[in-house]
């Protein structure tokens, strides 16, 4: 499988999401934003980070990236594209992804472990994926997502709503939402559920020697769904 | 148009003044002399402090570089080391807290990527008033914004810490930085420049009017005109930092780089200068290269401008369109502004004029060095406790409010807002003794904490200065690292006043004393004086940042409690001393007495005794016990580890408020298997280590002497709400 992760002016997780995504299998290449076209790729990742410092809004300067014709052609080819932390807010502003992501409720960073309860498997990032919540870690300013009523009840009724923030037992309840965002909602996918945004980085769960290992659970799902 | 007192003006002193004249054999021009103001402030010169950090250890068998670069650089094996260095930025987040914490953790981090390392964690200190003075929670959210603000976008993860609160920050807090990077040993690059008719490059932000007088300002005591020095303080972006750190390092890969300094305090004067001096050169430069933000900016201001993310470079000839090319993809500015020559001074040129000649030795070697009058502090009496006063207190509730103080209290709410775990790495959080990052792609990982005893160093700063030292060393320990170096921030009030540089002389040596013992030698630091406001100065507050290595990462210990029925042990002798303890002060409210001794021996041997424990596989978990004595060391335990304790005082000390809140030194918890504990013992023993059989762990309480209970819920609430609380959230 051949992953291509793009790593803009300001991203900062890129080489983590590439140490993630060799260690289970993929043959991943670094892209640079200022490059025209992408490499022959399985999936496309936005990294987190602060592209373009995050001046003017999280995301938007990226979004207009020269690389980016590249991917949204890509994903209006049905080609897997997953965006996480700043590369959700990043597909939000290229409006691959409906809503907006904004500071979070009590205006502080946050970087914590989380649950997040897997909301929907009909798709290729989280089809056979046994557990019912994972726990993974969410570093983050604004991740408090946002859309209109008629939107959110469009994202329900496709079942795009991804994940949502919840606790262990997978109960999504206001007590267990950490930044504020519309019903919980920590990851959406497109229409067509080839793009998935989200704020919980897999990537930095993937060894027990860190927070945790649910990242490996995601990452191994991912490559045997995509194969 | 230059007199005596523009010199004054400018922080210098009369006879300062005269010196320089005399120097030069004449009257220097405006931009000269906000040169030598530059040069010759406390902050750049030392020129209190030199002759008394000239006793610190600083060698070793795994030190690379010592003090005197931009950062310290020890050996971790082989061919990495770890590039490391605190530095104070204790002024400017006062007048403003956001930019001036900020711009603190910037420029640490770039000191650490000068010399070709990757950061890779970065950790803090820092000093707030009462929590009752009513600046100190705006400033305590300014700080901690400004610090996740900066270390957050450069995505370095913030491990570890330190948060305290004493009334005698009111007027002048304190933001100490620590960074730690990582850098093959054969790829280590330095300030001294070499070689004649070399390019000198500017690269990074353009030059613009924040910050000039920076260094000035950080060398002088605040008045109640502060406000009015908002603009000396430097506007921090990190996004241009994060494209300076990866340009610099994609530039460093390759070999054309001969020299590089960082713009830091003093901007383009110093680094340019330092450089020069190193390597016994001369330099000119053009100013009218110089990239700047803004229009019709004079000699002297670019040269005192303090604008941050910019870096001096000595490249070799020929290589300057190769390195053009790298700061071009990463959209950062790149000037060649100057070059290398042999005249021995700083020759600066300004629309076709000279605008300043200077002799280096002058601005270097001739700066000022005051042996500063001191007086000693004597040990103060020990203090008698009334036992009647202790009949009527409940060591549960005791407890609870010591788990509460600001001083002790969980401190989530700050390090929640810092990312402590991007890069991959972290395999300890904050929270723990110490934090811990692993070393990229290999087996090793490195420990790192910072800590500081401000009110030991205040009852006597000799004792004071030995006890950070070892605790520090025993932080590390605890997560079951072999010390190796630390790094100093030597947070003091003004220099010119007999007491303080007593405090500052006898907390140096014994800083000296106590890292010579233990083979834990310093490498780099700073210094900041005159952390005064009118007449009031700070407590002597010298933080340590001690840096360990772990050779087997899964081999690292941690605080929290593992199993139901284990064994505790305390590992060092308890002899109840309360003077200066949390417990005498906030609970006594008895501010007097000598700090607790410390034993240079035992510290060593208990140490050295709990690290063969650790490699033999017998440790579970380990604390060191500090602040709050036994019983709050293993109470953090029990509400890490979300699992009781049964407890009990040994039999040879008659008060258990002496044996469980004294804060004698050279102590750990340490949690065993039941059926260790006899090849355990058989060590402690052999290595002639004293140890408690303090009790065993249990499900959800702890019961002291079985006749007090709590539960770990209730603890733990004590420990995490006062400062959420206190935040408002």
């Amino acid at each position: 499988m051949n992953s291509s992760v793009i790593t803009f002016p300001g991203s900062n997780c890129d080489r983590d999401i590439d140490v993630a995504l060799k260690k289970f299998g993929f043959k991943n290449k670094m892209v640079w934003h200022n490059d025209i076209e992408l490499p022959k790729s399985d999936l496309v990742v936005l990294p987190g980070g602060f592209s373009y410092g995050d001046y003017l809004r999280c995301g938007s300067m990226a979004s207009k990236s020269k690389i980016m014709n590249s991917v949204i052609n890509f994903s209006k080819s049905g080609g897997k594209v997953m965006g996480i932390c700043n590369g959700f807010q990043i597909l939000v502003e290229a409006g691959l992804l409906p809503g907006v992501l904004l500071r979070n409720k009590y205006l502080e960073f946050i970087c914590k472990n989380v649950f997040v309860k897997i909301n929907d498997r009909d798709n290729s990032y989280f089809k056979e994926l046994k557990k019912k919540t994972l726990e993974l870690h969410i570093a983050h300013n604004e991740g408090n997502y946002f859309c209109s009523k008629d939107q959110l009840k469009l994202i329900n009724d496709n079942n795009q709503i991804a994940l949502l923030y919840s606790d262990k037992n997978g109960d999504v309840n206001e007590d267990n939402n950490p930044n504020g965002s519309i019903a919980n909602i920590a990851g959406i996918f497109n229409k067509e559920k080839n793009i998935l945004g989200m704020m919980p980085h897999p990537e930095r769960m993937i060894d027990s020697a860190l927070s945790g290992e649910d990242g490996s659970i995601f990452f191994k799902n991912l490559i045997n769904n995509l194969r | 148009m230059v007199n005596e007192q523009v010199a004054i003006d400018h922080g210098l002193k009369k006879d300062e003044y005269k010196k320089i004249c005399d120097l030069l054999k004449r009257i220097p021009n405006i931009t000269e002399l906000g040169i030598f103001s530059a040069m010759w402030n406390e902050h750049c010169s030392y020129k209190s402090s030199r002759l008394h950090l000239k006793n610190l250890p600083t060698k070793g068998k795994n030190v690379i570089q010592g003090p005197g670069e931009n950062a310290g650089v020890i050996d971790i094996g082989d061919d990495d080391a770890i590039v490391f260095k605190i530095e104070s930025h204790n002024h400017p987040s006062f007048i403003e807290p956001y930019q001036g914490a900020a711009t603190g953790v910037g420029g640490i981090m770039r000191d650490v990527f000068t010399m070709g390392a990757r950061p890779i964690a970065n950790l803090n200190s820092i000093y707030f008033g009462s929590p009752q003075n009513k600046k100190t929670k705006n400033l305590l959210r300014g700080v901690v914004h400004g610090i996740g603000g900066y270390g957050n976008c450069m995505g370095v993860p913030t491990i570890g810490g330190q948060t305290n609160f004493d009334e005698s920050y009111n007027g002048n807090i304190l933001v100490n930085a620590m960074t730690l990077g990582l850098v093959k040993k054969n790829k280590i690059f330095y300030s001294k420049a070499a070689g004649l008719g070399k390019p000198v490059i500017y690269v990074g932000s353009k030059t613009g009017r924040d910050g000039i007088h920076g260094a000035s300002m950080a060398s002088a005591i605040f008045d109640e005109k502060i406000e009015e020095k908002k603009p000396t303080v430097q506007v921090g972006d990190p996004f241009t930092e994060k494209l300076l750190l990866e340009a610099c390092l994609e530039l460093m890969s390759g070999e054309s780089i001969i020299a590089i300094q960082d713009m830091g305090a003093a901007g383009l004067t110093s680094s340019s200068i330092e450089m020069a001096s190193k390597g016994g050169l001369g330099i000119e430069i053009n100013l009218d290269k110089v990239p700047c933000r803004e229009l019709n900016m004079t000699p002297y201001e670019i040269m005192l401008s303090e604008s941050q993310e910019r870096m001096l470079i000595v490249l070799e000839n020929g290589k300057e369109e190769d390195a053009k090319k790298i700061f071009d993809k990463w959209n950062l500015d790149f000037s060649v502004i100057g070059r290398t020559t042999n005249s021995k001074k700083i020759e600066l040129f300004f629309d076709k004029e000279s605008v300043a000649d200077i002799p280096i030795n002058i601005l270097v070697e001739n700066s000022p060095m005051y042996d500063r009058k001191w007086k000693k502090t004597k040990l103060p009496k020990k203090i008698k406790i009334n036992k009647d006063e202790l009949k009527n207190l409940k060591i549960t509730n005791v407890l609870n409010k010591i788990l509460a103080d600001p001083n002790i209290c969980s401190k989530k709410w700050i390090w929640e807002q810092y990312d402590h775990t991007v890069m991959g790495d972290t395999i300890q959080k904050p929270g723990g003794d110490a934090g811990v990052v692993r070393v990229h792609g290999t087996d090793k990982a490195i420990a790192a904490s910072v800590d500081s005893s401000a009110i030991y160093c205040w009852a006597h700063p000799l004792s004071g200065g030995k006890q950070v030292v070892c605790e520090s060393w025993r932080n590390l320990v605890s997560v079951g690292a072999e010390p190796i170096a630390l790094t100093n921030c030597l947070n003091f009030g003004n220099p010119e006043i007999e007491e303080s540089m007593g405090e500052f002389v006898e907390c140096v040596k014994g800083i000296s004393e106590a890292s010579e013992y233990l083979n834990f030698p310093v490498v780099s630091g700073n210094v900041s004086f005159y952390n005064q406001t009118k007449e009031k100065s700070i407590k002597p507050t010298p933080s340590i940042g001690g840096i360990g290595l772990i050779k087997n990462y899964k081999n690292m210990i941690s605080m929290d409690l593992k199993k139901i029925d284990n064994l505790l042990l305390v590992i060092g002798k308890t002899e109840g001393h309360l003077s200066q303890s949390i417990f005498a002060r906030e609970i006594l409210n008895e501010k007097n007495g000598p700090p607790p001794e410390i034993n240079l021996f035992n510290e060593k041997n208990n140490g050295e005794t709990i690290l063969k424990l650790i490699d033999k596989n017998f440790v579970q978990s380990a604390h060191d016990v500090s602040l709050g004595g036994i019983i709050t060391g293993i109470a953090k335990m029990c509400i890490k580890g979300n699992k009781g304790a049964k407890i009990k005082k040994p039999k040879y000390l008659i008060n258990e408020f002496d044996y469980f809140f004294g804060e004698d030194q050279g102590r750990y918890i340490i949690e065993i298997e039941k059926e260790n504990f006899k090849k355990v013992s058989e060590i402690l023993n052999k290595n002639s280590v004293h140890f408690d059989e303090l009790g065993f762990i249990v499900e959800k309480d702890m019961i002291i002497d079985d006749k007090s209970k709590v539960s770990i819920d209730e603890l733990k609430t004590s420990n995490t709400s006062w400062l959420t609380n206190y935040m408002g959230k």
